[in-house]
């Protein structure tokens, strides 16, 4: 339609007449406001029942409220812990501490590891090798089906099936797998080697550098430099530099058996091993089919449109078939990311002290029920939420502006 | 001497060697015979067009011309060199030999521009300003120069039809494949296309072109290729063929396309 011919009654500006609400049940808005009413007043009389059944309770059992329990010695004793902590000493407000950045450190490392796992599955599935296609699927069918607690308790059985510290599976004389974890060996600073650590990250800097200045002569000259060996050197060089620097020498604290167990090095617990494992192994599966999706979403005329006009397959999958597979893999990897880390409370099954466990074992101390739970669920929120704004973030990033 | 050996030799005529050799190609979907013995030979410059009922592997036998499909027994040169599975030869080719297709497939999430520049960037490794100024010059060429930053979603079809020429084009093929260009467009919007498609073979392009479009073959083509059931049944110039069909399966074809105008 022209707008010469259009017809001046359509063309004035007036506004729409505002209609007024009736009051009968026959105006679909006054039946809205109507139900809302009745849903919101619901939701006021269900919580007020509850806040003051249990304010009735608490004051019958003769409870008080509040968290100042959580300046108290705790006294409960914890395996596994990043931090320092002495049960003799330390309080229940540590103890809880620990137990937020033992969740954290199952959640993190497992989103990182099922992630590469899961990708390296979705597309073996894809693959044109019969035997790697059929092992992929054949996990994710397998893996699936069977439930995460069950597959927690299986890799914790097998763990403690280890054998002891003095028949330990060795990993040259470097690493140890008995019954009792893993026990690896680390490297014990000296003093001046720390500053290797900033050298490193002065060269991943210089190397994210190199790349930009690839991209920028690649615009200018049409030749792109290669950006992998440079980088490479520019990350190792220099924190070797300043090692030498430093004194060259190399302490490595390995460890030892003496005894009945071993001392020096560090011990990775085999509740932990268990839990990334179960967590790892069952997200991966369902990751696997999101990356497989994905990636069969972009239709096969994107790939033979990139192969005709002769791109490589390295070109074709980065810069044609992961941005389009990307924006269907993102949300549901959210989902799979949040299932990931509130599936770590199965920690408590195994004995792995995550918030979970701890703030149960506080909660029965101290019969401070009510702020434990209240204390669990912020901790998962807060995860939670931060996981969901961060993915949020990324995929209107790399959402397509296609019009 | 064989066929193909012959095929190599330059044209006593002319002097230049063919631009496209197919000898004998077959090619099998599992039991399904879909390429039977298809053997054409194309000169530089010249311009064919392929029909035949649907089923008839004439898609097949385009998209074997670039290995988007792999023949299965004979022989394709194209521009001098034989497709096999060797990958440098197939990057020679695919530089040299342009496709469109019947269903666009431009790049969603890359403008207009990008669409183009693209290839000539990471194939031809040119610098991106050269390769920006390549991609206006031929938008301008079809038409369209004034949406080079809008996104594909944003065209009608007809407009993603020819930036999809235009995409092609910027690799300055020798050979330009279409494989139905106008079959999934509106009437009104065809034409748009097929002007653009015999301004292309004013130029003197080499080009291959699978389509129903009767009237363009009139106009455009130097011969016309009919290939039924995986084969060619008949072969000739516009005229010799619609004119004067030999075999009852071309009448049959010729009878259906007309009715269907």
């Amino acid at each position: 339609m022209s707008g010469t011919t259009a017809d001046p009654r359509l063309t004035d500006a007036r506004l729409p007449p505002r209609k007024r609400m009736r009051l009968s049940w026959a105006d679909p808005r006054f039946r809205g406001l109507v139900w809302q009413v009745l849903i919101v007043g619901l939701v006021i009389l269900v919580i007020w029942y509850l806040v003051s059944n249990t304010n009735a309770n608490l004051a019958a059992r003769h409870i008080a409220t509040g968290f100042g329990f959580l300046s108290r010695v705790a006294g409960v004793p914890i395996a596994d812990s990043p931090i320092p902590y002495n049960p003799a000493e330390s309080t229940y407000g540590r103890a809880l501490l620990i137990g937020v950045l033992n969740t954290l450190k199952v959640a993190v490392s497992g989103i990182i590891l099922a992630t590469l796992l899961g990708t390296l599955i979705g597309i073996g599935r894809l693959s044109s090798n019969w035997l790697v296609a059929k092992l992929a699927a054949i996990y994710v069918e397998v893996i699936r089906d069977i439930p995460v607690l069950l597959q927690l308790l299986f890799w914790y059985t097998l763990l403690q099936g280890l054998p002891g510290p003095r028949q330990a599976i060795a990993i040259g004389n470097w690493a140890f797998l008995s019954n009792r974890g893993i026990k690896v060996a680390v490297i014990d600073w000296q003093p001046g080697q720390g500053w290797s650590l900033l050298a490193l990250v002065a060269g991943i800097a210089l190397a994210f550098g190199y790349a930009r200045y690839s991209r920028r002569r690649q615009e200018r000259t049409g030749q792109k430099p290669r950006v992998w060996p440079v980088a490479i050197a520019l990350m190792v060089l220099p924190p070797a530099a300043v090692w030498a620097l430093a004194g060259g020498s190399l302490v490595i604290d390995k460890p030892v058996l003496r005894g009945f167990n071993f001392t020096g090095g560090t011990t990775i617990s085999p509740e932990f091993v268990a839990l990334l494992l179960g967590l790892v192994v069952y997200t991966a599966a369902y990751i696997a089919e999101i990356v497989r999706s994905g990636i069969e979403a972009v239709p096969q005329g994107q790939w033979e449109a990139g192969r005709a006009l002769g791109l490589h397959s390295g070109v074709l999958l980065r810069k044609i078939v992961l941005p389009q597979a990307l924006r269907v893999v993102v949300p549901p990897m959210t989902s799979q990311y949040l299932n990931l880390t509130k599936n770590s409370s199965l920690a408590v099954a195994i004995g792995f002290q995550d918030i979970v466990s701890v703030a149960n074992t506080v909660l029965n101390q101290t019969g401070q029920a009510i702020e434990g739970i209240a204390m669990i669920m912020a901790v998962y929120l807060t995860i939670s939420l931060s996981i969901s704004l961060f993915m949020n973030w990324y995929n209107a990033r790399i959402a397509l502006v296609e019009r | 001497m064989s066929q193909t050996a012959a095929a190599l030799a330059p044209d006593a005529s002319t002097g230049t060697p063919p631009s496209i050799v197919l000898d004998r190609v077959n090619k099998w979907y599992g039991a399904m015979h879909v390429l039977r013995d298809v053997s054409m030979m194309i000169g530089q410059g010249e311009r064919v067009v392929v029909c035949g009922p649907s089923g008839s592997g004439k898609s097949t036998m385009i998209r074997c011309i670039n290995r988007l499909e792999a023949h299965q027994a004979g022989r394709i040169i194209v521009d001098g060199t034989e497709l096999t599975d060797d990958t440098a030869a197939l990057d020679t080719i695919r530089r040299e030999v342009g496709m469109v297709f019947q269903s666009f497939n431009l790049f969603p999430h890359l403008t207009i521009l990008e669409n183009c520049t693209l290839a000539p960037i990471w194939v031809r490794k040119m610098p991106k300003s050269d390769a920006e100024a390549l991609a206006m010059e031929y938008l301008t060429r079809v038409r369209i120069p004034e949406q080079a930053r809008k996104y594909p979603g944003q065209l009608s079809g007809g407009q993603q039809q020819r930036v999809a020429i235009a995409r092609a084009l910027c690799m300055k093929p020798k050979i330009m494949l279409f494989d139905e260009p106008t079959s999934a467009l509106d009437p009104e919007m065809i034409k748009e296309v097929l002007e653009t498609m015999i301004g292309l073979a004013q130029t003197g392009m080499t080009m291959v072109c699978v389509t129903h479009e009767m009237g363009f073959a009139r106009q455009v083509a130097d011969r016309v290729v009919f290939m039924d059931r995986g084969e060619i049944v008949e072969s000739g110039t516009p005229s010799e063929l619609f004119e004067n069909p030999r075999t009852e399966r071309l009448k049959t074809f010729l009878s259906q396309i007309l009715r269907g105008h």
